[in-house]
């Protein structure tokens, strides 16, 4: 429980740098620590504390395996979203580039030509 | 028969790449005549599967809930057809508009890779297999809205970017929550489980939700996660807002929360009062911004967030003709919304300007384009017997009859603002006497005014055959959506 609790923390702090800070690179900093959370949050979900690596071997009995192998969907999961992440990272930093050469800044309160 | 539906997803991506690779030594006819032929291609597709009933596919031969299933049935064929038709004529359109951009080649792999995320979404019987295409659409989505790169369009789409990356997280924590619950993550076997346990009040349920409305809301731009919608699409170039528009925020938002919502975790009265409230907001919210608007496509991105709190009522009040309405009223939406996007893009193409106060008097100038503009600006004000009066009759009368009487006078009212600055817009760009700025304005090329002119047709015959367009199209939808035990039953087989 504290682990869950620790990581919505780590949610909380990304949330935070997205929504409060006004520089671009913490934004995007912001949407990769809560990136991290969530995939923090699904390898949790399949976590078991001394666990074994899911893979079946011949010497291995089942009822033994079933208790102590980790779940390995959410492992699959998360490699899925670690790489979408790094596609939206990408993107991020490629914009705050091209932002940087049209307005001269990384504030994002002024880069307002547009009424929200 | 089956083996159809990747296709659907498949052919759009390798034609993506493949322009990519064969773009590179035929930098201009090349991306627009296969995207074209790619497009051409799913239609014939989807004509093939139309009526065959449900269609399962399991992909890599793995029985649900193992594997991932792709699923076809009547809610899915016509999210299908409302995305495929679109996105056919708005690449027909997009043959001459791009020419200014001078970049062929990037602009239709983006298109075609966004085409491809909204067809696994609609297909997908898999919640993180949603989450994958719905970033795929996303993010294509995030690069062609900064296609122009001037500083507008990149400020508009850097907030989409980071509001889009914000739903996403939600979304996906959501499917860890649902995950953490039932060990699953196929539609069909988290809707059995939560049916079969009784989950309904359960904490962790209740949790995914609230992540869910929140992150797939910011994806439909209800409000009050609306704010990167009116900069995204009036920044976007013409064909991408239709995209965005038409079909992007039905597909990732509304497609997403009804499938989620009805046939996976199950409709409870808490979340029917959420949709209606956020519904009834987002249309006055979005037909009193749309008033104060200069710019043509903001005033059009304003009323596209209050007919999607028509779409969002309908689903909330979740009585069948409620539904009915709604789906109806989400078909209609994808014809006239993108017909006034189009019509935008050419009026902004022959006179350099889209806002309210510099133009006028384009009936003599541009006769085809303000005929369209008409046809659709009379659709979406509610003005019979266009389309759009008949999809906001079946809401109100829905709302009146499910006993909701301050809401029907709260849709009736919505209408009339609706029409009220639609007539505006009429009034300000259609009608009127030219300004000198436009004395020597032309109509829009061929290629630009042909799928106005077709959308406008789709609208006066979706209009007067509604009948047949409900009974056909929207019913068997609407019976997917209410029988929730029949999704679970089809897709697993039991």
């Amino acid at each position: 429980m504290t682990l869950y609790f620790l990581n919505f923390v780590l949610l909380i702090i990304g949330l935070y740098a997205l929504v409060v800070k006004r520089h671009i690179v913490k934004k995007i900093l912001g949407v990769a620590i809560m990136e991290y959370a969530v995939n923090l949050f699904l390898i949790l979900l399949g976590f078991r504390k001394s666990g074994i690596a899911p893979i079946l071997t011949e010497d291995m009995d089942l009822a033994t395996f079933i208790h102590t192998a980790v779940d390995p969907l959410p492992q699959a999961l998360v490699l899925t979203s670690i790489v979408i992440g790094l596609g939206t990272l990408a993107l991020m930093v490629a914009m705050a580039i091209r932002l940087y050469e049209r307005y001269g800044t990384f504030d994002m309160d002024e880069i307002n030509r547009l009424r929200g | 028969m089956n083996t159809l539906l990747p296709l659907f997803t498949a052919i759009p991506i390798c034609s993506a790449v493949l322009i990519l690779i064969i773009g590179k030594f035929d930098k201009k006819n090349f991306p627009r005549i296969w995207s074209l032929l790619t497009s051409l291609s799913l239609l014939f597709i989807l004509v093939v599967v139309w009526d065959k009933g449900t269609i399962i596919h399991e992909m890599g031969g793995w029985k649900p809930p193992f594997g991932v299933v792709l699923v076809k049935d009547n809610l899915s064929r016509m999210m299908l057809l409302i995305v495929n038709v679109v996105a056919f004529l708005t690449i027909i359109y997009s043959y001459v508009y791009i020419v200014k951009f001078e970049d062929y080649l990037r602009f239709f792999t983006l298109f075609l890779f966004m085409l491809a995320g909204m067809n696994g979404v609609v297909l997908t019987g898999d919640l993180f297999n949603l989450f994958v295409f719905l970033e795929i659409a996303s993010i294509a989505s995030y690069a062609l809205v900064g296609y122009g790169v001037d500083a507008e369009e990149l400020e508009a789409s850097f907030k989409y970017l980071i509001l889009g990356a914000l739903a996403s997280v939600f979304i996906l924590f959501g499917i860890g929550m649902i995950y953490s619950i039932t060990g699953s993550v196929n539609m069909a076997d988290v809707a059995r489980f939560i049916v079969e346990n009784n989950l309904g009040g359960n904490n962790a349920l209740l949790m995914a939700t609230g992540l869910f409305i929140v992150g797939f809301g910011l994806k439909a731009g209800l409000v009050p996660f609306h704010a990167w919608l009116p900069d995204a699409h009036s920044s976007a170039p013409a064909p991408i807002s239709v995209m965005l528009s038409g079909v992007l925020i039905k597909v990732l938002g509304i497609y997403s929360l009804i499938r989620i919502f009805y046939s996976v975790i199950g409709i409870t009265p808490v979340v029917s009062y959420i949709f209606i409230t956020m519904g009834v907001i987002s249309m006055l919210v979005g037909a009193f911004m749309g008033f104060g608007q200069d710019d043509m496509k903001r005033m059009f991105a304003f009323s596209s967030i209050s007919q999607m709190g028509y779409i969002a009522v309908g689903i909330g009040i979740g009585t069948p003709l409620a539904i009915i309405g709604a789906l109806f009223h989400l078909l209609n939406h994808a014809g006239f919304k993108s017909l006034l996007f189009l019509s935008s893009g050419a009026i902004q193409t022959s006179t350099g300007t889209r806002n309210l106060s510099e133009l006028g008097g384009l009936r003599k100038k541009m006769p085809v384009t303000s005929a369209t503009s008409v046809i659709g600006a009379l659709s979406i004000a509610g003005v019979p017997p266009f389309n759009g009066f008949w999809s906001k009759l079946i809401i109100i009368l829905a709302a009146f009859s499910a006993g909701y009487f301050w809401l029907g006078a709260i849709l009736v009212f919505t209408a009339f603002l609706t029409l009220a600055y639609y007539l505006r817009f009429q009034k300000n760009v259609i009608f009127g006497e030219p300004t000198s700025l436009l004395k020597n304005v032309r109509e829009a090329p061929f290629m630009m005014v042909m799928p106005m002119v077709v959308f406008a047709v789709f609208c006066l015959l979706i209009g007067i055959f509604n009948g047949w367009i409900i009974s056909n199209i929207i019913i068997p939808a609407q019976g997917i959506i209410t029988n929730q035990l029949g999704y679970i039953s089809s897709v697993l087989g039991i």
